[in-house]
């Protein structure tokens, strides 16, 4: 399909691309051109020579679960998990470690890899040259990152059954969460991204993941906190998928998974609208 | 000197540049190390300090309250217990990060260590240097751990002042030999993801930080005696825990003091072989 | 203020040791030989050039006389020194300006400046005064607390060369100075090279420019595949190897066939490149109405004065920049 038009130059909007789904409607043409795989296309042909970056996604959740299984289950046998139900402690953090690996992946790959894309490779430069436009790019990051996530998720999930922590059939459903974690986190990590200098920046990043991971009650129930602190850790995007990967993981289901959902929906969509404009004032000028 | 004023005269120099002796041109290095910190201090802030706080946080408080205090961790109350493992793993993993792409890059990207060997300066006083800066860097991050820990009631006695100068040794052990794999390599750094991921995570998930490593499989227990992480957190938690004897002791001391010695004379010599060509 | 170049030679240096000796000098890497036997003396005061195509050994040699690359075999005397034994103490007097610009670009124009001061054992007081001085030579004053990374290439090209000048050094290298820079930002690049030249500083430069070593160098070596082809001043080195004049003619794609041999007589030389052909000859002019007398009808000619280009191609049969 042969473009008509440009897609860089901001006041052209006569593009008219032969799909047209929701997005596209939506939004003007020189933003979103529906051709946001290509940016999975390339992503997956640069990763297929970098498959150790792949397996060590995979491999260091497992062996943060190992490292649970021998040592810290040992230091503490039960804690309190959903619904008020004492369980075993390494059963309590496997769900949280999925959650929060799918974060550190989805964070990592919006910031590193974008930030070099963009500042030092000025490999978004070359695409938009293309029919593509920032949208498509923004999404087609989110969407590999997401990708990633799920396939981590995968992997993790069934050692975690493979490990006996996963009792209930609604454990499956971690993996669509997984992807929803992935997602926001892709897509709020991209704005980031696009603010950042210099290399050394990047522990800004990790000023705002590290917290989270520690905090958002993956090691430890919420009741530890004094009350007012457990309002801030509620308030925490990765407390949301942690509840729902932990309530899913033992079958204990409740309404306020449905406000989880919600939490990670909006951040999603947030963070994908800023992505796109934060993209289109840099790049389109 | 002698030879050097006559082919002066000779020439009728009008050159400034003198060479400087060897700790001092390290310390050169050292200094300009530092104008770069002055302007980037705060975005480091969170690797150099605040990360060894926050897991004596959620680790040592939050997680430390469900575990009860047994033989695994000396009849201590957690937070003791994995206070010094913290600082010692904290230093290390700090170190490595800063011994990792930030030399890289000196080699590859900025380039300026080739700025620097044009200079009087040799490439042997210019990893000197980078050692010397990363043990004050370390030694700053641990200092202010070690103040925070106070605050959160972490230490039981003054051995905790010792501490500080062990995780620094363990740190600028480990940070030399990445210096040396940093010096050899040359493409964009992949294989520092892979070490970090597949070295240092396990290495301080493994070596008695926050469970002892009697816990590990007695098959696999070698795995955290060739850990210097390991070696540091027995000394760290000798001088403030006590129930650490002198053999013992020197074995960790001796086991480190091999690894820097060892990693500073590779990283030298492929300094050397990098710079110098 | 291009082309034309007023005689930069200053007067005769008086006689001294040479600033840069190098005999028979060899460097290999591996089982490449990079650089193959090469003698060159360099005297105090002049502006000397290495010329040739990528590839043929300059920046190798340049880097053995900067002391920062052990010569593999041969002799090599810099400042009188030997760089394997007293390689700081000729670092202290040399200035360097290498091929990138090894800038550290996470820090200021002022920064850089007085940091790579202090290396040479400055004083705080002394780098922060040579620094100002330094920022003005490179008119960079305006931009002193500008983060590097700012820069065009340009500037962070003329605050390398002022970096370099931070010890005031007696030898200047500089390894292909100009590459990759605008032509404006080349003349003015030129400008601050000849002041330093005036000033009494000893030049090496390495470029594959020819105009470039033709407008700054008094006397130059060519070099190919690791050797040196000839040795001179450049107008020595035209008279020697080249005619006064030469005459281009450029044809249609594909006309240009047997137009060597037909033209031949009329040049004492001829030389067919796949987009022209040269005919070497005292008169450009005459040749080329003798050209057109015989009929052949290029697309457009063009007569000029001879160049280093030209000097290089009769002794390589090749061109420098491909």
């Amino acid at each position: 399909m042969a473009p008509t038009t440009s897609a860089t130059t901001p006041d052209a909007t006569a593009a008219a691309p032969a799909r047209r789904g929701l997005l596209l409607r939506m939004l003007p043409a020189p933003l979103y051109t529906g051709r946001a795989r290509a940016l999975l296309e390339r992503s997956a042909m640069v990763y297929s020579r970098a498959w150790l970056v792949f397996v060590s996604g995979v491999v260091e959740p497992l062996l943060y679960l190992l490292a649970f299984q021998v040592g810290f289950g040992k230091l503490v046998e039960e804690v309190t998990g959903p619904g008020g139900e004492p369980m075993s402690y390494v059963a309590f953090v496997a769900p949280a470690l999925l959650a929060a690996s799918a974060m550190n992946g989805a964070v990592f790959d919006s910031t590193f890899n974008v930030f070099f894309k963009f500042r030092y490779n000025k490999t978004y430069d070359a695409m938009l040259a293309t029919p593509l436009g920032p949208l498509d790019i923004a999404l087609g990051e989110i969407g590999w990152a997401v990708l990633r996530g799920g396939l981590y998720a995968v992997a993790f999930l069934g050692v975690m059954a493979g490990f006996g922590l996963a009792t209930s059939p609604w454990a499956l459903l971690l993996v669509p969460v997984a992807l929803l974690v992935s997602f926001a986190f892709a897509a709020i990590g991209m704005v980031c991204a696009t603010f950042l200098k210099s290399p050394a920046q990047f522990d800004f990043v990790q000023l705002a993941v590290m917290p989270m991971f520690l905090l958002s009650t993956t090691f430890y129930p919420l009741s530890v906190y004094p009350e007012p602190l457990q309002y801030a850790v509620q308030c925490l995007p990765l407390y949301h998928g942690v509840e729902l990967t932990r309530g899913l993981a033992v079958g204990v289901l409740d309404v306020s998974m449905l406000g989880h959902v919600a939490y990670l929906l909006v951040l999603a969509a947030v963070g994908a609208y800023f992505t796109a404009k934060r993209l289109a004032g840099l790049l389109l000028r | 000197m002698a030879a050097g004023a006559e082919t002066r005269a000779a020439t009728g120099s009008r050159a400034t540049g003198r060479v400087v002796g060897s700790w001092r041109a390290a310390w050169l290095r050292v200094e300009a190390h530092w104008t770069w910190y002055r302007r980037y201090w705060r975005s480091s802030l969170y690797s150099s300090g605040l990360q060894p706080v926050l897991f004596l946080a959620a680790m040592g408080l939050g997680f430390g309250s469900q575990v009860e205090a047994g033989p695994a961790t000396g009849g201590l109350a957690y937070v003791h217990y994995v206070a010094p493992a913290l600082l010692v793993a904290g230093a290390v993993q700090n170190a490595i990060g800063e011994s990792s792409y930030p030399v890289l890059s000196g080699f590859k990207w900025q380039q300026d260590y080739y700025a620097v060997t044009a200079t009087p300066v040799t490439a042997g006083q210019l990893l000197g240097g980078q050692i010397i800066w990363i043990a004050l860097r370390v030694g700053i991050a641990c200092v202010v751990y070690t103040l925070v820990a106070l605050l959160f009631g972490a230490w039981l006695n003054a051995g905790a002042l010792l501490v500080v100068p062990i995780g620094v040794f363990a740190a600028v052990a480990c940070g030399a030999a990445i210096m040396a794999v940093a010096a050899t390599t040359y493409n964009e750094g992949e294989r520092f993801a892979a070490i970090f991921r597949f070295l240092v995570m396990p290495m301080i998930l493994f070596s008695g930080t926050f469970f002892p490593i009697e816990q590990i499989p007695a098959a696999v227990r070698w795995l955290a005696w060739i850990s210097p992480v390991w070696h540091g957190t027995e000394l760290a938690r000798g001088v403030t825990l006590g129930g650490l004897d002198v053999w013992p002791a020197l074995g960790h001391l001796t086991f480190l003091g091999a690894l820097l010695g060892v990693s500073a004379a590779l990283a030298r010599r492929y300094f050397y072989r990098r710079l110098v060509v | 203020m291009s082309g034309e170049t007023a005689d930069p030679r200053t007067a005769a240096p008086t006689v001294t040791a040479p600033m840069v000796e190098a005999k028979a000098l060899v460097k290999r890497f591996g089982d490449v030989e990079a650089v193959r036997g090469v003698d060159v003396q360099v005297r105090t005061g002049e502006a000397f050039g290495f010329l040739g195509p990528n590839g043929a050994g300059k920046s190798s040699t340049m880097r053995m006389i900067a002391s920062t690359s052990p010569r593999s075999d041969g002799d090599l005397r810099v400042l009188g020194m030997d760089p394997d034994l007293d390689g700081p103490r000729i670092r202290a007097r040399l200035g360097s300006v290498p091929q990138q610009d090894t800038l550290d670009t996470e820090l200021t124009v002022r920064q850089n400046l007085q940091i790579y001061g202090r290396y040479f054992g400055l004083s705080r007081a002394e780098v922060r005064r040579k620094a100002t001085e330094l920022m003005e030579f490179a008119q960079l004053s305006d931009r002193a607390d500008d983060l590097v990374d700012a820069l065009s290439g340009g500037m962070k090209r003329r605050l390398t060369i002022a970096r370099s000048l931070v010890n005031d050094p007696d030898v200047l290298l500089l390894d292909e100075p100009t590459t990759g820079l605008d032509p404006q930002a080349r003349h003015m690049l030129w400008d601050r090279l000849f002041r330093l030249k005036a000033g009494g500083v000893t030049l090496i430069i390495t470029s594959h420019y020819m105009d470039e070593v033709e407008q700054l160098c008094d006397r130059l070596v060519v070099m190919d595949d690791g050797r040196i082809v000839a040795e001179g001043s450049p107008s020595e080195l035209i008279a020697r190897y080249s005619t006064r004049e030469v005459l281009e003619l450029r044809f249609p794609p594909g006309e240009q066939g047997g137009v060597a041999d037909r033209v031949a007589e009329f040049g004492e030389r001829v030389e067919e490149l796949p987009d022209r052909v040269l005919v070497y000859t005292g008169d450009g002019e005459r040749a080329l109405e003798q050209v057109h007398g015989r009929d052949v009808r290029p697309v457009s000619s063009l007569v000029r004065r001879s160049t280093l280009e030209d000097v290089f191609l009769r002794l390589t049969g090749r061109t420098l920049v491909d």
